[in-house]
This record gives C-alpha cells, sequence and structure tokens, in this order.
C-alpha cells in the first residue's frame, strides 16, 4: 500500500479558516468597527467626563436601605423566574434529546411518533426564547398588570427556551453510553435519564442554570422599566434623575450579585462532581 | 430455540462488512463461547443478538421473536429479557455500585419504582447477594470511579446476574480480571445459566477459559464463522489458523500457552 506522510486534515483545516476570516471580514466593515477611535484624545477626555459622574456613590444610609429592598425583590424576581424556567425547559429538554430516542437504536419502531413530539417541542422552545424578554413582560402586564410577576412571567417564559434548548444540546453532547445501555436493556426514557444521563451532565446543566440566574437578575433590570419593581426599577428613576453615584451603587450591586454567582456556581459544581 | 441466525450480514455505513453471511441456531438453556481474533466481528455479533444493532439483510430470531418486526412496547419487552455484559461497562464514574447494580431492572419495574429508588434503594440486599457473587461486596456504596477495571466489570457482571434476563449475552466480561478470579466470574456466570435454564453466550478473549466452561464453542473470523465445535473436538491446528494474524501464540487468561486439554463440561475451578 502506497500512502503519503502529509496531514490529510490540513488543507481542509486551512481552507475553513480562511472561509471564517472571509465571513467576519464584511462584519467589521458594516458595522465600521474602529478600536483606533476609543483611544483618541477627545473620546478619552468624553469618557472620563461620562465616567466622572458616577462618583462619588451615594452611600446615604436612607438610599442603601431602599437598595438593599430592592435587591431583595431583584433576588425574588429571577429566582422565581429562573424556577419557572427550569419547570419549562427540562420536560421540553427531554422531549427533544436525541440521546434518549429509542427509536434511534437499530433504526427500530416509533421514529414517526418520535418526530412528532420532537419536531413541535423544538418548535416551542424556539418560539419562547425568540421574543425578547421585555415584549414578553409587555403582554403578561396586560394580564397580571405592572408588578413583580409580570417580570417573573417573562424571564420564565423566554428563559425557559433557552434552559431546554442548551440543556438538550448539553445532554446529547456528553458520553451518551450509559444512557444507550440502559435503552437496549429495556429502559423507560426517564430511566435511561436519570440512571445514564444525569450523573453524567449534572455538573454541567449546574453551571447552565446558575449562568442563566445571573443573566436573569440582570433582566430584571429592564422588566424594572415595565414597572416590575427591584433594583431595574430604581435604577431607571437614578437614570432620569441624573443622579451618576445613585446608578454607580446599583452597578455596584450588581458586581457583588454576579459575584455571588460566580462563587455558588463553583460551590454546587463541586458538589455534583 | 433461543437465538436463531439466518445467513445474517451486517454492513456498516462506511461500507464496511462486519458480519458476513452467518447462520446459527442456539438453543435454550445452551452456553456457547465465542472466540477469534480482535476485529473479527464478536462484539458486532453479540450487539445484533442483544438487538441494538440491525442486520442489513438476513433473519433474526431472539427468543421466539423477529425484534424488528415488533412494535415499540413488545420491543422494549423483548429488551428488558435480553441481558448484555459490555466489555466497557458504560456507568457514569459518579454513579455507585449499588445505582448502577439496582439499573439492572429498569426495564422491568415501573417508572416510578426507579425514580424511587434513586432516593433510597429499594433492594439493598438484592444488590449487596449479586455483588458478593462478583467477590465485591464490600463496594456497595462506592462510587463506580473510584474502582479499579477489574473491579468495574465485575460491576457490570453483577448488574446482569440482577437483571435475571433469559438470554445472557457477555462480551469479553473478564478482560481485565486476573486469571483465579476471571475463572471464578466465568464457573458464577455458568452456574446462572445451569440454575435458571437460561441461555449464556460468551465472547472471550481467552481460549482456556471458553474450552473449560463451555460445552460448544463457535469460533468467528472476518465476520464468518469458522468453526461451531465442542471444545473436545477443537484442535490446536483449527486455533493457530483462526489466531493467524495475531500472535504466534493462542491468547490465554494469564499468558502462558494454552496446555489445557479441552474437557466439554465443566466441574473444578481451573486456577487455585
Amino acid at each position: 500500500m502506497n500512502y503519503t506522510l502529509r496531514d490529510p486534515a490540513a488543507l481542509p483545516r486551512l481552507c475553513l479558516t480562511a472561509l471564517i476570516l472571509l465571513l467576519l471580514w464584511p462584519g467589521f466593515q458594516l458595522t465600521e468597527f474602529d478600536p483606533a477611535a476609543l483611544f483618541d484624545a477627545r473620546s478619552r477626555e468624553t469618557m472620563g467626563k461620562f465616567i466622572g459622574t458616577f462618583f462619588p456613590l451615594q452611600t446615604s444610609a436612607e438610599f442603601l436601605q431602599l437598595i438593599a429592598k430592592s435587591t431583595l425583590e431583584t433576588l425574588a424576581i429571577a429566582t422565581a423566574g429562573m424556577a419557572l424556567a427550569t419547570l419549562i425547559g427540562c420536560p421540553l429538554a427531554l422531549m427533544v434529546t436525541r440521546s434518549l430516542s429509542v427509536s434511534r437504536i437499530g433504526p427500530g419502531p416509533g421514529a414517526a411518533l418520535g418526530r412528532a413530539v420532537r419536531l413541535p417541542a423544538r418548535f416551542i422552545l424556539m418560539f419562547f426564547r425568540s421574543i425578547p424578554e421585555i415584549v414578553w413582560a409587555l403582554l403578561f402586564v396586560r394580564a397580571v398588570g405592572l408588578g413583580p410577576a409580570a417580570g417573573v412571567l417573562a424571564i420564565g417564559v423566554t428563559y425557559g427556551g433557552m434552559l431546554g434548548k442548551v440543556y438538550s444540546e448539553v445532554l446529547e453532547s456528553n458520553d451518551t453510553r450509559p444512557a444507550t445501555a440502559l435503552l437496549e436493556a429495556g429502559s423507560g426514557r426517564l430511566g435511561a435519564f436519570f440512571y445514564g444521563m444525569w450523573p453524567v451532565a449534572l455538573p454541567e446543566l449546574v453551571s447552565y442554570t446558575v449562568y442563566r440566574w445571573e443573566c436573569a437578575v440582570r433582566a430584571s433590570v429592564i422588566m424594572g422599566f415595565v414597572g416590575a419593581g427591584g433594583l431595574g426599577q430604581q435604577m431607571e428613576l437614578s437614570m432620569r434623575m441624573m443622579d451618576g453615584g445613585e446608578v454607580s451603587t446599583i452597578l455596584l450591586v450588581f458586581f457583588l450579585l454576579v459575584v455571588l454567582a460566580d462563587a455558588v456556581s463553583a460551590f454546587l459544581r463541586k458538589l455534583v462532581a | 430455540m433461543s437465538v436463531s441466525l439466518s445467513q445474517v450480514s451486517l454492513e456498516f455505513s462506511n461500507g464496511f462488512r462486519a458480519i458476513n453471511g452467518v447462520s446459527c441456531e442456539i438453543g435454550r438453556g445452551e452456553r456457547v463461547a465465542i472466540i477469534g481474533p480482535s476485529g473479527a466481528g464478536k462484539t458486532t455479533l453479540l450487539r445484533l443478538l442483544a438487538t441494538a444493532l440491525r442486520p442489513s439483510s438476513g433473519s433474526l430470531n431472539i427468543l421466539g421473536a423477529d425484534p424488528w418486526s415488533l412494535d415499540r412496547l413488545a420491543l422494549r419487552r423483548l429488551r428488558g429479557c435480553v441481558g448484555m455484559v459490555h466489555q466497557a461497562p458504560p456507568i457514569p464514574p459518579r454513579q455507585r455500585v449499588v445505582t448502577a447494580v439496582l439499573a439492572g431492572r429498569l426495564g422491568r419495574w415501573p417508572a416510578w419504582k426507579g425514580l424511587a429508588s434513586l432516593f433510597y434503594p429499594v433492594d439493598i440486599a438484592g444488590a449487596e447477594t449479586v455483588l458478593a457473587r462478583v467477590e465485591i461486596a464490600d463496594k456497595l456504596f462506592e462510587r463506580c470511579g473510584e474502582l479499579s477495571g477489574g473491579q468495574l466489570q465485575r460491576v457490570g457482571v453483577a448488574r446482569i446476574l440482577y437483571q435475571q434476563p433469559e438470554l445472557v449475552l457477555t462480551d469479553e466480561p473478564v478482560s481485565a480480571v486476573d486469571p483465579a478470579l476471571s475463572d471464578r466470574i466465568i464457573g458464577e456466570l455458568n452456574r446462572e445459566a445451569i440454575e435458571r435454564g437460561v441461555t449464556l453466550i460468551a465472547s472471550l478473549h481467552a481460549v482456556d477459559l471458553a474450552l473449560h466452561w463451555f460445552p460448544r464453542v463457535i469460533g468467528v473470523k472476518a465476520g464468518e464463522i469458522q468453526f461451531d465445535l465442542p471444545p473436545m473436538r477443537v484442535s490446536d491446528a483449527m486455533l493457530r489458523e483462526l489466531y493467524a494474524s495475531e500472535t504466534a501464540q493462542v491468547p490465554t487468561q494469564d499468558n502462558r500457552p494454552l496446555a489445557v486439554v479441552p474437557a466439554g463440561v465443566r466441574r473444578k475451578p481451573m486456577y487455585l
């Protein structure tokens, strides 16, 4: 047998990299991306002045008390929203994921039924996450009135769509051998998931869920603009009054919440690893 | 009739013909060993019998039914009656041994029982009994990731003993286990098959174990059956031809030359 010692994957990889760079180039042109403008003397001056309005931080006791109460509201909205999102996302993810599909083995009977369940579930997930939270919030405000409930529902629906999609892709990308072996031994879908996929994929699922909770905290800022309460509403009031000090205190609280989420994620991952 | 293959062929999507016109009949309660060199198709043949793969041509009959003409529920019930021990046990490292063993009956238990068992194992005594038969009862609550390769293989065997299937398929179940213990494990599998009157089909890399414990030996090479004989009729020449492409020596569990006289039905352990 006559074979050369060249790497057969080298040329395709080179072509693919060139193609990707070629696709990115028009994007930079269209958006007038010019990093040099950031470091221009005049830009520095105006940016500096803008940042200057954020200092000094507003640290009066009554404001801090107000912020503390709002933080609790925000945490409640984010956590309740994520709980709802998990309730929506988990069943849909289990319906969509192909690694729990019994008809895939062989392939065997039941493929049509599988498709009939999988396609609508995927469509629902896509629909939920394609509409921005703010639009869902405006819709729910009509039903439940101004207040945190609209924010919770909006976060629940949008993030449910995102969680469902990412959960199903995480389940498909991890080692599917344990689940497949259980399906080949006659186990049902749920049994194969809890005995075969859950122990394998849990750290990844946890880390993504905590990250989404952190995003929900930020999303509650936008919810605040529809009167959902919490830090978002405070931020909107402070920005309207052009009080940079109050805004920067609120931003500091956001930063601390993200630090908290990071720590919780690391702790939980170590716990389930 | 437990298993019946008729001119079964399997071609993978890349064109490789793994199984080529195999015909075979194995009755209920028979104990059969499949031997052959690496890449011969032993694992593929077992996966065909386990209904994990679908033949490209030919007909297949497992436990009295053609699995690929059954509906979903009937196929699931059939799969619950067929048990397979994989060469590399597909058990998540985080899972504990007791849960991995109890997973054997998921095909038989209702869904609520399987889920309840995750909170508190429903049959710890049963799991401990089967683990004692493969001599790792002390590892009941350990995580599978902390076990050695041989111990993990024994957990796979314990799972099949707990499942109690009608057709037991084992794919090199003792490849990582030391010779004395592997002899006892194969003995345990044979005892299980004899006591419950179920069919045992084991693919083995070690020829001495196959010739010692099984009353029927099938040699497979390049996806075809080379011979199908009782061990007394398997000659050295046949074995040499079967393993011609491998090492100069016919493979055995302890890597010593094959010195054992094929003796048909087993009674005593081989390694002391």
